[in-house]
């Protein structure tokens, strides 16, 4: 059970997707605009994560490794059209408001990143929680976001108003608002742990390229090298 | 004009990095050296304008008449997967050179999220064919132009002594924010020039 928690724990804090892997920053950057959305959005992708984590892990010794990438983008692709269709059924307005990045849960890099990188490798029970926990990691992170950019930016939180009409810094709704504020955090982040005594150098996975951290970084370093 | 007001909105007023937020990954991840900014972006314009014009006809031909349209995101990511595996073997064998300046950069295309998110913005905007193509052109026009202006960027970056927590990516993030502040100075141009 132990080593359980251990996996849960370090997608939610140890190796959070999100700041610390800087991975899947499209949707965190787009819909943290209100805690609403934020919480809608991070609920939909830890199911996604979890389920597509469990059938991949399932199928780790079915799926030759020659067309892995199709065959995850597949699995993946299926959750994510049962989430949006229960999602417009049910929750019309989440769904509208969280729009096409709904259906790009898809190539978000954090689910095909911990398809590639662990449920490919490791037990169902494993893949589960580190679905779960890379997925409460990456909501931690854009309920966070949304609750400054909300409060600060539309003086709100959760449509009830907070800060009186005329005080807000409406940028923070906007696009450089979410860049900064990014930055910020994460900078946050390296002076925290730099005061800990740990060394933590943020970067892109992977230089942005999302899907096969590994195999794609080799063929683009072979590719490079001839 | 329809045409002007599609390329103008998408490279301006609504560009797909800066005031979308789509397709950040290889945006912070490639913007580091000139060359392959330009490489990136010309593979990204390629894919994208043949991927809108794939996936238009693939809409219109199979889907609607099947009533498959729930299965969009399936079929589209799927789509442009292989569009973009076709495209690399049909450079690499009849245009060496260019698949020598973009086949890098093709497999990151599959899974850049401005990709899928221009074919399915052009379903949801019920754009006809050119319209599709013209938008997928513009969007791949406006990555490019933020991918291109945001390399510059960071090249003085290099240069400057940020807080030490800054340095790396917290302080590139941040100077996206000012990139992408001077975008929002394009608000309403289009729209008051070709609408």
């Amino acid at each position: 059970m132990k080593d359980k928690l251990k996996i849960l724990l370090n997608g939610m804090f140890k190796e959070n997707p999100v700041l610390i892997l800087a991975l899947g920053c499209c949707s965190v950057l787009a819909v943290s605009v209100s805690v609403s959305g934020g919480f809608g959005m991070g609920v939909a992708l830890t199911f996604v994560l979890v389920c597509s984590n469990v059938v991949i892990s399932l199928l780790r010794n079915i799926i030759p490794s020659k067309v892995r990438i199709p065959c995850y983008i597949v699995v993946i692709a299926t959750f994510v059209t049962l989430v949006e269709m229960l999602m417009e059924a049910y929750l019309k307005s989440l769904y509208d408001s969280l729009g096409v990045f709904l259906s790009l849960i898809v190539v978000n890099c954090i689910v095909l990143g911990r398809a590639e990188m662990f449920a490919s490798k490791h037990s169902v029970a494993d893949s589960f929680f580190d679905g779960l926990g890379m997925g409460i990691g990456y909501t931690m992170v854009i309920v966070g976001m949304s609750a400054v950019r909300e409060l600060f930016g539309s003086g709100t939180l959760l449509g009830f108003r907070i800060i009186p009409e005329g005080y807000q810094l409406g940028i923070l709704t906007q696009a450089p608002g979410g860049f900064f504020l990014f930055g910020c955090a994460m900078a946050i982040l390296v002076a925290a742990m730099a005061k800990r005594g740990k060394k933590f150098e943020p970067k892109m996975g992977c230089d942005g390229n999302c899907a096969a951290c590994h195999s794609s970084c080799d063929d683009r370093k072979e590719a490079e090298a001839k | 004009m329809k045409y002007m007001l599609i390329l103008f909105t998408l490279v301006f007023t609504e560009n797909y990095v800066l005031v979308q937020f789509l397709g950040i990954c290889p945006f912070l991840g490639v913007s580091q050296k000139f060359s392959s900014c330009v490489g990136m972006s010309g593979a990204v314009i390629f894919v994208m304008t043949l991927a809108s014009a794939v996936t238009w006809g693939i809409f219109q031909a199979l889907m609607i008449p099947l009533h498959l349209e729930f299965m969009r995101t399936i079929i589209f990511i799927l789509v442009i997967a292989a569009l973009v595996q076709l495209v690399e073997i049909v450079l690499k064998k009849y245009m060496p050179p260019l698949y020598k300046a973009l086949g890098v950069y093709l497999p990151l295309i599959t899974t850049n999220c401005a990709v899928l998110a221009v074919t399915i913005l052009n379903i949801d905007n019920s754009y006809g064919f050119l319209e599709s193509c013209m938008s997928g052109f513009s969007a791949g026009l406006g990555f490019s132009l933020a991918l291109i202006l945001f390399c510059g960027v960071r090249k003085s970056l290099e240069r400057a002594h940020p807080p030490k927590c800054f340095e790396g990516l917290p302080i590139s993030l941040v100077a996206a924010a000012f990139t992408s502040m001077t975008f929002m100075g394009f608000t309403g141009m289009a729209e008051n020039m070709f609408g």
